[in-house]
């Protein structure tokens, strides 16, 4: 018997972007290190990194907007400029603009006839989208007249109207409020629970702490780190918080914590798991009574200032 | 991940075998125009009209009708062509938008005044350009030559060609040939060594090719002209001495009369013709010759010299 | 082909939904109009003139939307990244070249339509009927349109790789170089040598719109021969197909930065 191993949505070898810039004395710019990269089918997989990390390069290179200086890729098991590939794939760029002269409906509707959809499905699939998105009431209203956050979602139709198997989403949170960037976020849930593969970049990390299965962090142009989000803050020491009655701090709480202060008629201070047992004790010789010890979950945010060095976070 | 190498091929394909293929029917096209249609209606015949419609680019644009000019007379040169109208226009308008083009001038002045189908056989606009080139340049010694030998060449009036010739040589910087040349034509304006000295003139005053080429063509003919009254009076001399005249010009060179065969300028041996005549092989090849003609081969188109 | 069709046909719809192209179309008309009133002024040749001017406006304005169109169509797309979500789809490059190029023409092929109406409109409000000599009127008109097309497919590739005024500037200074290409071989035919050679073949390579220019002619009534439309018609779709594939050419290879 075979074993058949899964085949991964999106794959990347070597994968290499080096832009020149400057007029007249040309310099190389690398945007892109070598990047390996396997996504398996049916994965949330979040592209994670600073502005300016490579995010959008790397996208534009699995879309084949550009060649790539060095390296391949392949999405499906295909190579990324095969028409039976793009087919299969969505995508939302960043900051969308469209055809402005068009209704949200003939965007659309123009999108379908070029991916291919069938045109007896092709308004009842349009309908949908927008009805999926939120801008069914908006369907005839050129899109000239439409907010920001409005032509995001127009982006995210365009990007999963085919119903293709891989979407691909640069910021798709960008320019949305809170209530939009929620929807978003069950979108991509949704989509999911379909089976979907999604790929997106962000730099807003508890959007990536929420959905995804694993995640790559960026850095200018290398890959730092990749895996489950919690094998990754894992990694990231865990702290505890701990918070007491009476306005004073016993001289014992500071030697444990460098984060330690006064509110109001409370007090506050962090410590590492390992000395928990120290804090409570001193807590209790100085007669002081505890409200409550919560554990601080390391967040990406922990691990982006412990993976980036310090040096690079001062920079920016 | 890079462009694919089937399509560049196919795409660079189409790219060569189009433009060749345009590039051959315009060529047909070209052919497919009849020139009464497009070239002679083509033109704005007003030179002032023009000079308001190029906005200030007038030396550009005489350039432009400088080429249609030459371009114009070639054309209908090569076909042997009787008619053509347009020359004197097309000189015109380039001589108003730039009346320093001197060519423009030397050229009509050779051009519009032998007759077909040499040129366009109107002197007098030959001769009307080249007294406007004199009157925007007048120090320009080369006018005053164009203009007398326009005068000698068709007009034979050789007391106006000698008075443009001697007005030339009063010019700054003159060739001092020009006064010989005003001193000649008073006195021998006919001969074929005037004509021979006038062509040189030409020959080496110009560097219009067109020019050049209709030069050594009269320098040419001089030379028939001159070398087959010659020949015929050898024969003539041989008859008289043997009582017939000669079967070949083997017969006149063992007499010691000729040192060869003789051969025209265009490297044809002469025709040694019934009665005691010399012909050319082939007169076509030899434009503007009034000697040496065989009979039915009309000669009245050719200038005299 | 169904994808050709469909860029083709939303490149017509941003033309027509665009106000310039209106006001330039009602220009030319204006422009046909007061044609009829100069034709007035100078006796004896109203029907001369109103040809002469008319064509003249159809063939100018259509260059200018022809040109202005032409050359955002590759550039404004890559400035304005609605390529992005075209590209990413089964979409190939040259397909996308393809369909702005078809779509520009069609729209080109509209506009003159609609011009030429207003033309013949004039001609037959002067002799009160139509003649047969109004017939070479549309051998003009159909000239004008294979201009129009290969200036489309110039400035599709002048777009293709430089900013939308520079393609401008080149578009518009080839058509004026085309202008005079009859001339230009003039010139080329004068000098000799390896410089001869290079002048002759870039004489030949620049678009001849000279030869599609029949409208003094016809302007005197007289008629465009058949041979003459056969060989324009080959040379401008032929120049024109040359033009294109070197848009695609230079468009397959480009990074979308
Ligand atoms: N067209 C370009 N020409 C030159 N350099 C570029 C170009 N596009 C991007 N870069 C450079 O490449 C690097 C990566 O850019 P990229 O847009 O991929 O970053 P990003 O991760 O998408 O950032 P952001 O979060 O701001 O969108 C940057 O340093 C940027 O300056
Ligand atoms: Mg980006």
């Amino acid at each position: 018997m075979p074993t058949f191993v899964a085949m991964p949505a999106i794959e990347t070898f070597g994968l290499e972007k080096t832009y020149t810039v400057g007029f007249w004395r040309k310099r190389p710019r690398c945007a892109l290190r070598p990047l390996n990269l396997a996504v398996e089918e049916g994965e949330v997989f979040g592209y994670l990194g600073p502005n300016g990390a490579g995010k959008t390069t790397t996208l534009k290179l699995l879309m084949g907007l550009m060649f790539p200086t060095a390296g391949s890729a392949k999405i499906l098991g295909r190579e990324v400029n095969d028409p039976q590939v793009k087919a299969q794939i969505g995508f939302l760029p960043e900051q969308p603009y469209f055809y402005d002269y068009l209704t949200a409906r003939e965007l659309l509707e123009y999108y379908a006839q070029l991916s291919g959809v069938e045109a007896r499905a092709r308004s009842r699939r349009v309908a949908a989208v927008l009805e999926r998105v939120g801008l069914r009431d908006v369907a005839g209203v050129q899109l000239r007249k439409f907010s920001k956050g409005m032509l995001q979602r127009v982006g995210i139709a365009q990007a999963i109207l085919h119903d293709p198997k891989v979407v691909f989403l640069d910021e798709p949170m960008s320019g949305l409020d809170p209530i939009g960037r929620r929807e978003v976020r069950d979108l991509i849930e949704s989509l999911k629970q379909e089976g979907k593969t999604v790929f997106f970049s962000t730099h807003i990390l508890s959007d990536a702490e929420a959905l995804c299965d694993r995640v790559a962090v960026l850095h200018q142009g290398e890959l730092r780190g990749i895996g489950v989000i919690a094998d990754l803050t894992s990694s990231v020491r865990g702290k505890v918080e701990v918070i007491w009655q009476g306005g004073v701090i016993p001289p014992a709480m500071h030697a444990l914590s460098a984060e330690c202060h006064l509110i109001g008629a409370m007090a506050r201070a962090v410590v590492g798991e390992n000395q928990l047992d120290a804090a409570v004790d001193a807590l209790r010789r100085a007669n002081l009574k505890l409200v409550s010890v919560t554990p601080v979950r390391a967040s990406l945010e922990d691990y982006f200032v412990e993976k980036l060095s310090p040096a690079e976070v001062a920079a920016r | 991940m890079r462009p694919s190498r089937r399509t560049t091929a196919i795409l660079v394909a189409i790219l060569v075998v189009c433009l060749a293929a345009a590039v051959f029917s315009i060529t047909l096209a070209d052919r497919a125009r009849p020139s009464a249609t497009l070239e002679e209606t083509l033109y704005i015949p007003s030179p002032s009209v023009l000079k308001r419609m190029s906005l200030g680019y007038t030396g550009l644009l005489a350039d432009i009708y400088w080429t249609r000019a030459v371009q114009y007379f070639g054309g209908k040169h090569v076909l042997a062509s009787h008619e053509y109208k347009l020359l004197a226009p097309l000189l015109d308008i380039t001589t108003q938008l730039d009346p320093h083009l001197t060519v423009a001038y030397q050229f009509g002045a050779i051009f519009l005044t032998q007759p077909p189908p040499n040129g366009a056989g109107d002197p007098d606009a030959a001769i009307k350009l080249v007294k406007f080139g004199i009157q925007e340049n007048p120090d320009n010694w080369h006018l005053y030559y164009n203009l007398g030998f326009i005068y000698y060449l068709e007009k034979k009036d050789y007391g106006a060609a000698a008075q443009a010739f001697e007005q030339g040589s009063r010019v700054p910087n003159a060739h001092p040939f020009l006064k010989l040349l005003a001193a000649r034509m008073a006195e021998r304006g006919g001969d074929l060594e005037t004509a021979r000295m006038l062509w040189t003139m030409t020959y080496d005053d110009s560097k219009d090719k067109d020019i050049k080429a209709n030069a050594i063509s009269h320098l040419r003919a001089l030379q028939v002209d001159e070398t087959v009254p010659r020949l015929e009076q050898l024969i003539r001399q041989y008859f008289e001495r043997t009582g017939h005249d000669p079967g070949n010009w083997a017969e006149l060179v063992r007499a010691g009369y000729l040192p060869g065969i003789p051969l025209d300028p265009a490297g044809h041996p002469y025709k040694l013709a019934p009665e005691g005549n010399v012909w050319v092989a082939v007169p076509d090849a030899l434009p503007f010759i009034t000697q040496g003609l065989p009979p039915g081969v009309k000669a009245s188109e050719m200038p005299k010299l | 082909m169904t994808r050709v069709t469909s860029i083709a046909s939303n490149t017509f719809r941003e033309a027509v939904r665009d106000r310039v192209l209106y006001n330039l179309i009602a220009f030319a008309l204006l422009m046909v109009a007061a044609s009829l009133l100069v034709g007035q002024i100078s006796m004896n040749i109203e029907r001369n003139v109103v040809i002469n001017l008319g064509l003249t406006a159809v063939s100018l304005f259509g260059l200018v939307i022809a040109i202005f169109i032409g050359i955002g169509l590759v550039s404004k797309e890559i400035e304005k990244k609605t390529l992005y979500t075209i590209l990413s789809r089964p979409v190939r490059r040259w397909e996308f070249i393809l369909g702005k190029f078809g779509g520009l023409v069609a729209t080109l092929v509209v506009n003159t339509v609609f011009m030429a109406v207003g033309i013949f409109a004039a001609v037959f409000y002067l002799a009160h009927h139509f003649q047969r000599a109004d017939a070479y009127l549309l051998v003009a008109l159909y000239f004008i349109i294979l201009q129009f097309v290969m200036i489309t497919a110039l400035a599709l590739l002048f777009s293709s790789f430089s900013s939308p005024l520079l393609s401008a500037v080149f578009a518009f200074a080839l058509f004026v170089i085309g202008t005079f290409a009859q001339d230009l071989r003039g010139f080329a035919s004068l000098t000799h040598g390896v410089i001869g050679w290079i002048a002759i073949a870039a004489a030949y390579v620049v678009p001849n719109f000279a030869a599609l220019n029949v409208i003094s002619s016809v302007a005197h009534d007289q008629p465009v021969a058949a041979s003459l439309v056969l060989y324009n018609t080959l040379y401008a779709l032929l120049y024109s197909a040359a033009a294109v594939a070197g848009a695609m050419l230079i468009f397959e290879r480009r990074n979308l930065k």
